[in-house]
């Protein structure tokens, strides 16, 4: 009897302790801190899909919608009520990096959770109205050296926010100095945004690749950099990467999950493997072609320190900004 | 003509039998809500947005449905007003003048079938209106900069009591009162929290949809269980339709009259429906003068005012879908909706949006026919209805509403936020501020704060961007006049508007 049960404990031992063996039995919850409709929410639906096809997990992916806070809601449910949930991932992009960054989850930072990894980025982009006197982002910079007040931006996000900061990861790059100073206009959105600047009432426009396709194709609005490490594919092939105009600015806006803090090895290690065989697999890809995804994937294991650095630099620059005291 | 193009292609999804069910269901709906009396079409617009997130409606299929209702709601306050001498909604107040009478000389059927003729033409004009003007007006909003906009902005909220408001006092508290809600949340223009209170679930500011079901139709549930209205009213006898072709002919140049009065009056910002009509009346009372025997049930009294309460409904559609801001109550519902679609109303939203803006306007002209179609061999059917006692009412609008907010966010904290509106809102309304102006703070105020930091961002923060340009000028003085002339001219307007309200219907 009691080796009977000696060795069923073995077993039982030896089976969790292989990384492959665990695997989340029943449904799997995956929560998008906004209405249904916006880019977590599509992230969860997507992934949810392709993760079924695969047979990744047994049972379903379910989709639970949280919004507030721009994420800050969902945030503080993963960190308080669900830290030991292994069977539950987050939606999250650069816009959560950012509001860690800017401390504006209040009480909460980067580490409270662990982060899984990405699958895909849109990339930030600088660009002029079609009668702008600025035809490459080298003549844009020399103007913002002379006099920062010289070219302002507009963009769809907060002041702080993702496109505000792309403009000033660009200008630091280029070497200018006095950031605070450089004029930035909010708007409700990229397209408020980019209607003032076809319109001529503002010189530049600030927001990632996909908003700017209509504009872009009616050739109301011409693209100066995009902050991606090499050129993207398909029709944004024709737009120059800042780093080939010497300067080295990046600025994705990646879409990927983190998951609760108390959680095992085991699981952790399980679902940074899914996310990967997910990301490698043609129905991904798929998904990815048909709603303007583009590459992006740190490799398992260099996702945290990803995610650690650009906040870090997120939080620097807000700093240098005066956002942050 | 390219509009035409367009408006062939908003008939294409209009006419889709999906959409089709749902303007057909808002236009019945909407009649129904604006013969009761008390809720009028903002009322009945705001009611129906939970339903249309309960539902899960595509855009074009919700705003389809909801200018439905509004147009609808403008139809059925007619009912009442004519039937009972109890206006269903302010706008109908006119019609009670010759209606009610015409009703007691027992010609209660011919007055609703006129009046349901004269709605439809009235709208028709009006329609036709809207796709003519908006396009070149959209065009127009493109040189619109920042300082022309806070112009813009400031304008509407100097016309925001409207020449025929009562208490300008309540009026600017009611604005205020938006304003200061719409401040909590993030600041876009310098990026940090207002007014939160460390409380995560206000970090995006206070969604307008919660306000607006909470202000509208939670109070107005408040309203019945205190006033334990359970009878419903006594069954008003119609008679027979004894109204000849001839009689229809004679007041075509009324309805025509009535229905252009009526949209221009629409289009200008703080005039609105109940001005359209009162205007359209007081013309048509001097035009044909010692010849009608107005206020004695003549069928042009009935005529002209609903003529001009339907053009002025989608003349203010104009402002509200070109420049982003309502010329009323009902239209800043709508734009609230648009908003919360995520659809940027202005310019853009005419070339990004077109299957939507094409799409409601081709509505607006369907639901026109199916509500005339409506209102004259069914009238019966709404007559009985008005009979129906609201406590079976209240309780299916109540359970849409929550149903309905909770299907948006999924967030039983916004539910609470929603009844502390609805109770907000009824002790407003006891003290008689209205609701609209909140609705309209709460939309324009951010608007016009953004729009002022940015014109001084552009200019290194010289004022006198602001009255720069000879557009920015123009719409200050506009502005300025707005202040001024209700001050001026609002009590005489109002007090022969009371005079005609008094000597019109005589109640035995």
């Amino acid at each position: 009897m009691f080796i009977k049960r000696t060795i069923a404990f073995a077993a039982v031992a030896a089976f969790s302790m292989s990384a492959m063996a665990w695997q989340p039995s029943g449904k799997v919850e995956c929560l998008a801190p906004a209405d249904p409709g916006g880019g977590w929410d599509f992230t969860c639906r997507s992934v949810g899909n392709v993760m079924q096809t695969l047979d990744l997990v047994d049972g379903t992916v379910q989709t639970v919608n949280m919004a507030g806070a721009g994420g800050g809601v969902a945030y503080a449910h993963t960190v308080s009520k669900r830290k030991n949930d292994d069977k539950l991932i987050v939606a999250a992009s650069t816009a959560t990096t950012t509001r860690l960054a800017q401390k504006q989850f209040p009480g909460m930072d980067a580490s409270m959770v662990k982060w899984i990894g990405a699958l895909g980025a849109d990339y930030g982009i600088i660009a002029v109205g079609k009668d702008s006197k600025y035809e490459n982002l080298n003549q844009l910079m020399d103007a913002l050296k002379a006099n920062p007040r010289s070219v302002k931006f507009a963009g769809g996000s907060a002041r702080g926010g993702w496109d505000h900061l792309k403009v000033l990861i660009a200008a630091k790059a280029a070497g200018a100095e006095k950031l605070p100073s450089i004029p930035y206009l909010s708007y409700n959105n990229g397209g408020e945004a980019m209607t003032q600047v076809v319109g001529g009432q503002v010189d530049a426009f600030t927001g990632d690749v996909s908003e700017a396709t209509g504009f872009m194709e009616s050739g109301d609005l011409r693209v100066l950099a995009v902050l991606s490490e090499e050129r993207l594919p398909g029709k944004f092939g024709d737009i120059p990467t800042a780093r080939e105009q010497g300067i080295d600015a990046l600025g994705p806006n990646w879409r990927g999950f983190y998951m609760p803090k108390d959680t095992s090895a085991d699981a952790q290690q399980y679902w940074v493997k899914a996310i990967d065989t997910l990301y490698a697999s043609e129905e991904w890809k798929a998904v990815m072609k048909s709603n303007g995804l583009i590459p992006f994937h740190p490799k398992a294991g260099e996702f945290e320190a990803f995610v650690t650095n650009q906040v870090q630099e997120i939080e620097d620059l807000s700093r240098e900004i005066g956002l942050l005291k | 003509m390219e509009t035409i193009g367009f408006l062939m292609e908003g008939f294409a999804v209009a006419l889709t039998p999906y959409n089709l069910m749902f303007a057909l269901f808002g236009a019945f709906v909407g009649t129904l809500i604006g013969c009761l009396p008390g809720l009028g079409p903002a009322n009945g617009v705001a009611i129906l947005i939970p339903l249309a997130f309960t539902l899960g409606l595509p855009p074009e299929t919700a705003m389809i449905l909801l200018t439905s209702v509004y147009a609808g709601a403008m139809y059925g306050g007619r009912i009442s007003s004519i039937l009972l001498n109890i206006p269903g909604d302010e706008p109908a107040m006119m019609t009670c003048l010759d209606g009610y009478p015409m009703a007691q000389k027992g010609r209660a059927a011919d007055a609703l079938a006129i009046s349901a003729i004269a709605s439809f033409a009235g709208s028709l004009i009006g329609t036709i209106g809207l796709i003519m003007l908006a396009p070149v007006l959209a065009r127009f909003a493109l040189t619109f900069g920042p300082a022309e906009y806070f112009a813009l902005f400031l304008l509407a909220f100097a016309t925001l009591g409207g020449i025929t408001g009562k208490n300008p006092m309540k009026t600017v508290i009611a604005a205020t009162l938006g304003i200061m809600i719409s401040t909590v949340g993030i600041d876009i223009s310098t990026g940090t929290q207002r007014y939160t209170g460390g409380v995560l679930e206000l970090y995006e500011g206070i969604d307008f949809i919660l306000a607006i079901v909470g202000l509208f139709a939670i109070s107005e549930l408040l309203f019945f269980v205190e006033s334990r209205m359970g009878k419903g009213r006594s069954k008003v006898e119609v008679g027979k339709l004894t109204l000849s072709f001839k009689e229809v002919v004679t007041t075509i140049p009324t309805q025509l009259r009535g229905g252009l009065l009526g949209f221009v009056a629409g289009v200008l910002p703080g005039a609105g429906a109940s001005l359209g009509s009162f205007i359209s009346y007081t013309l048509e009372k001097s035009v044909l003068g010692k010849k009608g025997r107005f206020g004695e049930g003549d069928i042009r009294g009935v005529v002209a005012p609903e003529a001009g309460n339907n053009g002025a409904a989608s003349g203010a559609l104009v402002p509200m879908l070109t420049l982003g801001v309502p010329g009323s109550g009902t239209t800043a519902v709508l734009l609230a909706m648009l908003i919360s679609l995520n659809i940027t109303p202005g310019p853009l939203m005419f070339t990004q949006n077109a299957d939507i803006v094409w799409g409601v306007i081709a509505a607006l002209l369907i639901g026109n026919v199916l509500l005339l179609v409506l209102n004259i061999p069914m009238i019966g059917v709404f007559v009985r209805l008005l009979s129906v006692p609201p406590m079976y009412l209240l309780p299916i609008v109540t359970m849409v509403a929550f149903v309905g907010i909770y299907s948006i966010s999924h967030s039983t904290f916004d539910l609470y936020f929603m009844i502390v509106f609805g109770v907000g809102g009824f002790i407003l309304r006891k003290l008689e501020i209205p609701m609209v102006p909140i609705i309209l703070g709460l939309l324009l105020g951010p608007e016009m704060e953004k729009n002022l930091g940015h014109a001084l961002i552009l200019s290194d923060g010289d004022w006198s961007t602001l009255w720069s340009s000879p557009l920015a000028i123009g719409l200050w003085l506009v502005a300025g006049l707005g202040l001024v002339l209700p001050t001026l001219f609002g009590p005489i307007l109002r007090r022969r508007m009371r005079t005609a309200i008094k000597e019109g219907p005589v109640s035995d």
